[in-house]
């Protein structure tokens, strides 16, 4: 298992953070956002009550489907959209209340990377990078001094009088971070960063943001529907349905005990976390006689290693089938879930779950197959 | 073909470089910004004034249903105004460039329409102002799209250019008209029609070639 490599994304300013609210770098308290019905479509209310808080120098994320109201929140942040309701409070100022010219030099404090990265393709590499500092009136000289080393920060130094056509995805996304940290901002927000990438660019892209964080403090806020994303990088995760968030927390507590339906729909993509489906086809949820219970065994913390099963076998003398499952890492922490079945009647059922939960681990009956 | 006849030709085809360059400046100066206006505010755009561009929208229209030779003769009371005269070569462009803004708008509107919204939005997010949106923004991406607006708007102005024998504007149009038919002279015809041909190709190879200088979209190695 490669701990070292994910133990990144466990910051500990997100352990620090979490212990008091005025450490938190964005606060959207009770947020609704009502798009006013027009000809064609009748008011729409993409955000619903929302609260969301994420720590200074924290991995938060949001994940959802497409149309669930994530863009809409993300852009809450930086005064994109402005709330129907609520307040959007970052570093302690109420964003949703600025005029368009306050919001303009908040903004410059908040870089923000995009889906399909929005490079200019009149200019280049560095002067993409070299764009929110003009906006902001800094002079040519000073552009140079800041832009040369944010372009040896993403590798992309040997590039910089190139123009976007002429490179990768991968690395038009990294003139993107670079572009965003330009102006040193104190948060960067994420819209689907790395849902245009293939799997091994995205693996660099969420390598460089969570080096970003720990090197440069940075607290980013990204919103995605890739679990693998959260997974990979994220201290928090919000996961929303409906302009509503459903369930928010720890990404490892998300992710190892997935409460609401809608998380475990997004979450049934990685690996180990849905029952194969062979198994899943057969599985009924009242026992017969003759039928194995289903059972899935969640694994954390150090005991995802130990050799539970056949401790189990020893003990109670069961034979316990193997149906699948999976030893991942979830935010630089060991997890595991392990789908298994075995005969018996409901008094067997319960002593091999008091069994388990004497050993540190969390069971959930599927079901029975027969 | 005589010495005077190519010396007529020569001075006429001056005429309308003269006519022509001069309606496309003052014609772009207003019609660029003109353009980006109406490009811009739309409901829920960057400088969101609906009624005003719709009003403006259709007053460009309306200018562009006029037929040119229409116009010419319609504003003669305002080119005297601002020419001091309603014939020559000098009156002849207060028309040119009045069928000029309202071209070079549309032309442009179309151009800037083509940028991809998404970058507005970045350019917001970085705390750009409006105007920095226009300038660092719309117009660089916008610049292969714009280059051949003006070249289009040049090729055609030629053609209106031919028109304005109507009012003594003079020119190459006025000088096939005058000469090559009036007075049977296919000969003249004949190179005021190549020395067209070559002016037209010279213009649209050029905005051409700057056009696709400007255009960094496409890999170039």
């Amino acid at each position: 298992m490669n701990i070292a490599v994910n133990s990144i994304a466990a910051s500990p300013a997100s352990q620090t953070a979490s212990e008091s609210a005025a450490t938190d770098l964005i606060r959207i308290e009770g947020v609704s956002k009502i798009f006013p019905a027009s000809r064609n479509s009748a008011a729409v209310a993409a955000l619903d009550g929302i609260d969301l808080t994420a720590p200074r120098g924290s991995i938060t994320a949001i994940i959802g489907r497409s149309g669930a109201g994530k863009s809409t929140l993300i852009r809450l942040v930086n005064g994109l959209e402005k709330p129907t309701n609520g307040r959007v409070i970052v570093d302690g100022t109420d964003v949703a209340q600025l005029s368009e010219a306050k919001l303009r030099t908040i903004r410059r404090s908040i870089g923000m990377i995009f889906q399909h990265f929005n490079l200019l393709s009149s200019r280049t590499v560095f002067d993409n990078v070299a764009l929110p500092l003009e906006i902001a009136g800094v002079s040519r000289r000073d552009i140079e001094a800041k832009v040369t080393p944010l372009l040896d920060l993403v590798g992309l130094a040997d590039k910089r009088s190139r123009y976007p056509a002429e490179l990768s995805g991968g690395q038009k996304q990294r003139v993107g971070i670079a572009r965003a940290l330009s102006t040193e901002p104190k948060l960067l927000l994420s819209d689907e960063a790395t849902s245009a990438l293939d799997p091994e660019t995205t693996q660099s892209v969420l390598d460089l943001l969570a080096r970003i964080n720990r090197e440069l403090g940075l607290t980013i806020l990204l919103i995605t529907h890739e679990m693998e994303v959260v997974k990979g990088i994220a201290d928090n995760v919000a996961v929303i349905d409906g302009g509503r968030i459903v369930e928010a927390g720890s990404t490892f507590d998300v992710f190892s005990a997935p409460v609401h339906a809608t998380t475990k729909v997004l979450l049934s993509g990685v690996p180990g976390m849905q029952l194969p489906d062979y198994v899943a086809s057969r599985l009924s949820p009242t026992a017969s006689p003759e039928s194995a219970t289903v059972l899935r065994i969640i694994f954390t913390g150090p005991h995802a290693t130990d050799p539970i099963l056949s401790q189990l076998s020893a003990e109670l003398g069961i034979a316990v089938n193997i149906l699948g499952g999976a030893v991942d890492e979830i935010a630089g922490k060991p997890f595991g879930t392990l789908f298994v079945s075995f005969p018996g009647d409901q008094s067997r059922v319960e002593s091999v779950r008091e069994f388990l939960r004497r050993q540190g681990l969390s069971t959930e009956v599927l079901g029975h197959v027969s | 073909m005589s010495p005077e006849m190519i010396w007529l030709i020569i001075r006429a085809t001056g005429q309308t470089l003269h006519m022509v360059a001069v309606a496309t400046v003052i014609g772009s100066l207003i019609g660029i910004p003109l353009g980006v206006f109406l490009a811009t505010s739309g409901k829920g755009e960057l400088f969101a004034a609906p009624i005003t561009n719709k009003v403006l929208g259709a007053v460009v229209n309306a200018t562009r249903s006029t037929p040119f030779i229409i116009l010419v003769v319609a504003i003669i009371p305002f080119t005297r105004l601002v020419a001091g005269t309603s014939i020559g070569t000098n009156a002849a462009i207060v028309p040119l460039t009045i069928a000029t803004i309202p071209f070079v708008a549309r032309l442009i509107e179309s151009a800037i329409r083509e940028v991809d919204p998404g970058l507005i939005e970045t350019a917001r997010s970085m705390g750009a102002s409006p105007l920095q949106i226009v300038w660092k923004v719309l117009m660089a991406e916008a610049r292969p799209g714009i280059t051949l607006a003006l070249t289009l708007t040049i090729v055609s102005l030629i053609g209106y250019s031919a028109m304005v024998g109507a009012v003594g504007g003079g020119g190459l149009g006025d000088l096939g008209i005058r000469y090559g038919y009036q007075r049977f002279m296919p000969d003249v015809m004949l190179a005021v029609v190549i020395v067209l041909i070559v002016l037209v190709q010279a213009i649209q190879s050029s905005g051409d070639w700057l056009a696709r200088r400007f255009d960094k979209r496409v890999r170039s190695r």
